[in-house]
């Protein structure tokens, strides 16, 4: 068992969860995840390291309410504990020998996206840091973002906060500016990520990208993470989740993240009738 | 005088087109009655070919005698004295090419049965008695296993009776390995794997599950823990993919995936459990090995209408055990043979329709010794699918091998040891099971976990291995389409 040794809402579909895991928290790098499972019927979901600290043993996660399993855990508190906790899995970003970096965060990727802007920013890398959100409400981790960058670009789509539109505004400002980025990193929508790829590609700046794919367990087992990369078949779990953003096939990652859609529903609003004790 | 009969006392089963429906166990066992009956035609041959057949040496003709006498419980001492899981064995061991292959009733008849045999005294030891733990002397030393399928919970039961101090490690939820994701319901209820597991505990084995060893700790930081010798049976869970168009289509499966979702998930209870499964009406299982029978028997019971083996061979080749393709063609899974898919054919939403194929033809035998399937020229067809499952193969897991410097491997995977004592290319490191040979089977990796027992028992007391595997490096088998 895994406590829940402090929770944080950090907007009103976004919660953060520290928790304790000594072991994983003594190796844990960014851009690595873990596997978790509320209870005893429940799925196994991956979900990545937000931050960690080695001396208290904590691992933080923060998740969005989409389906069953993050709504259940959003509904735990400090004190309770999480059934099953696994990791670190995954490669560790690659963030040695930058200069000049672009780290996008959109919506809930910034609180991915956040880990490795605050380490490229200490190995003494100029870091900007871009990050999306649909409107102000939904804005989380700013002071955090502000404090691990040289610069901190907000957008929300609405233009309920700071300036109206989309990260690939601001990053295309950016690169037209001179801003001479030697490495991208974009975390969010596989739509996002796309953009991003897209708008980087003919400058022939190197892009990262973060693939949350649909995964059992997380080891190189079930192959159901796979995705193409280059024309080649990989694994989310082992051999990324980091994948160079020029080489992914989007389109068919896009497909994949569709596979469950129905059932997740009916898990959702099966959950759903046992809170409130109505039929859906 | 024996029992003259050519056939064996029929198992009582579940009828075929009622258990296509339900994950239940298909075969009910023996009772009493039965399994004294069956035991009554075992001749006592003095040469004992059933014993060189089994790869633990189960004292056959000695636990039958027992049996044959209502001796239950001394039946079940015999057995255990060299298999740690005969629930297990008894239930899913390729008996017909091991034990009963070589049994001499099987030259004019069948052979005593000896699987059905095994499992009932499993079952009723199970049922009447309470296990006898025996240990002996605590010994003060620390061994780590690194996987809890077959090979490693043999290997800690055996260490732990010499009195050793043993801990699993297990990177599923669960302790079990294959015998928990892999092998389904209807074949292995996970009630008795549980049983067994619960044993080994009582037994003081410490199981430690969520444990990716490589990830969470490497083995040198085991040994650093204090653990002096470490048995990796970390199993073959990396799935082989066709390489052909369309196989990253959503409805196309590896066989470790779909079966993981519904053995270990429980996907078949959805939405009561949360891990969902598709599953369409028309459902292509790739291969012919014992995974394609449970993925395929598994389709069916999850409502699929048509389910088809897609195997490259004849019916002769099929690697499965027979009684699973009978269990199989009994359910009413079709059986396409000598033919090769070609493409997945999908849909614009990237869902598969089809599975475009090709007809073969046998030719001359290959390394395998089976006769190699060539192309039938301009014989493609297409058979309209809704969900493909992908059960040509794994190999090994290469996590461990990434994480540890010095650890030789073969190109394809396998970790290289010494046949005779399973010592790794590191010191106080030894190997068995699926992690050493590719996928295989559970009694095999059982006796490699027994082999490496006794090699660390060894090691442990006088300090050093008795062969080192420089001198006689080892390949042991190579992937099959097995457990």
């Amino acid at each position: 068992m895994y406590p829940i040794v402090h929770k944080q809402i950090l907007n009103p579909t976004v919660v953060r969860l520290d928790v304790s895991a000594p072991l994983i928290a003594r190796k844990a790098r960014p851009g690595q995840f873990i596997m978790l499972r509320t209870d005893e019927e429940g799925e196994r979901i991956p979900l990545t390291i937000a931050d960690y600290d080695r001396e208290k043993g904590i691992v933080s996660i923060i998740f969005q309410l989409v389906g069953k399993t993050t709504q259940t855990l959003s509904e735990m508190n400090e004190g309770d504990s999480i059934l099953d906790f696994v990791g670190p899995l995954g490669v560790a970003s690659h963030l040695e020998g930058y200069k000049r970096v672009a780290v996008i965060g959109g919506g809930l990727g910034t609180a991915i996206a956040y880990p490795q802007a605050k380490a490229l920013h200490q190995m003494g890398a100029v870091v900007d840091i871009i990050a999306g959100f649909r409107n102000k409400d939904l804005v989380i981790l700013e002071d955090e973002m502000r404090a691990a960058c040289t610069n901190l670009y907000l957008t929300t789509d609405d233009g309920s906060y700071v300036r109206k539109g989309f990260v690939t505004d601001v990053l295309n400002e950016q690169i037209d500016a001179g801003a001479g980025y030697d490495l991208v990193i974009a975390i969010g929508p596989l739509i996002m990520m796309k953009m991003i790829a897209n708008l980087t590609r003919p400058y022939g700046i190197h892009t990262i990208v973060s693939m949350n794919s649909i995964m059992v367990d997380g080891t190189g087992m079930c192959g159901g993470c796979r995705l193409t990369v280059g024309g080649e078949t990989k694994f989310a779990c082992v051999d990324g989740p980091d994948f160079d953003g020029h080489l992914v096939d989007f389109d068919e990652a896009m497909r994949r993240s569709q596979i469950y859609k129905n059932n997740e529903k009916e898990s959702m609003d099966k959950h759903i009738c046992r809170l409130t004790g109505k039929e859906s | 005088m024996p029992n003259l009969s050519l056939k064996k006392v029929p198992i009582p089963e579940q009828e075929p087109q009622i258990r296509n429906r339900n994950f239940a166990e298909v075969a009910f066992g023996y009772t009493p009655e039965m399994a004294m009956e069956e035991s009554t035609r075992c001749l006592q041959c003095k040469h004992k070919p059933c014993v060189a057949g089994c790869p633990v040496r189960v004292r056959i003709p000695e636990f039958i005698e027992k049996v044959a006498s209502g001796d239950f419980e001394e039946a079940y001492h015999i057995i255990t004295s060299t298999n740690f899981l005969p629930a297990v064995c008894g239930r899913v061991c390729p008996q017909e090419t091991q034990c009963e292959q070589v049994c001499v009733r099987a030259i004019k008849g069948e052979s005593v049965a000896i699987g059905r045999l095994e499992r009932f005294v499993a079952d009723w030891y199970m049922e009447n008695r309470k296990p006898r733990l025996e240990k002996a002397a605590d010994r003060n030393k620390k061994v780590a296993i690194v996987g809890s399928g077959p090979a490693g919970l043999t290997c800690a039961s055996d260490l732990a009776k010499l009195g050793y101090d043993v801990t699993i490690f297990e990177a599923f939820h669960v302790p079990g390995g294959v015998l928990m994701y892999g092998i389904p319901e209807f074949r292995l209820p996970k009630v008795i794997v549980q049983e067994e597991i619960d044993n080994l505990r009582k037994l003081g084995v410490k199981i430690e599950t969520n444990m990716v060893i490589g990830k969470i700790l490497t083995l040198d930081e085991l040994h650093e823990m204090g653990y002096e010798a470490i048995f990796i049976g970390t199993g073959a869970g990396l799935p082989s993919f066709m390489k052909i168009p369309g196989e990253n289509l959503n409805g196309v499966y590896s066989s470790n995936e779909f079966l993981t979702r519904i053995n270990l998930m429980k996907a078949y209870k959805f939405p009561d459990w949360d891990t969902p499964i598709k599953v369409g009406k028309r459902v292509a299982v790739v291969g012919g090995g014992n995974v394609a029978m449970d993925a395929a028997r598994s389709a069916k019971r999850l409502g699929a209408e048509e389910v088809y083996i897609v195997y490259r061979r004849s019916e002769t080749e099929l690697p499965a055990r027979l009684e699973e393709v009978h269990h199989a063609m009994e359910e009413g899974i079709i059986f396409k043979l000598l033919t090769a898919p070609v493409e997945v054919v999908g849909n614009e939403q990237g869902w598969v329709t089809a599975l475009r194929c090709i007809e073969m033809e046998l030719g001359e035998p290959d390394s395998s010794g089976r006769r190699r399937p060539i192309e039938k020229k301009g014989s493609e067809f297409t058979l309209p699918m809704d969900t493909v499952v992908v059960a040509i193969g794994t190999s090994p897991n290469p996590l461990i091998k990434m994480t540890t410097p010095g650890l030789v491997t073969q190109k394809w995977g396998g970790i290289v040891v010494d046949e005779h004592t399973m010592a790794t290319s590191r010191p106080g490191v030894y190997a068995g099971g699926d992690a050493v040979t590719g996928a295989a089977t559970v009694i095999l990796a059982m006796g490699a976990g027994k082999t490496a027992a006794e090699a660390i028992d060894a090691y442990l007391t006088t300090g050093v291995n008795p062969v080192s595997p420089e001198d006689e490096a080892c390949v042991l088998g190579s992937n099959k389409e097995e457990y």
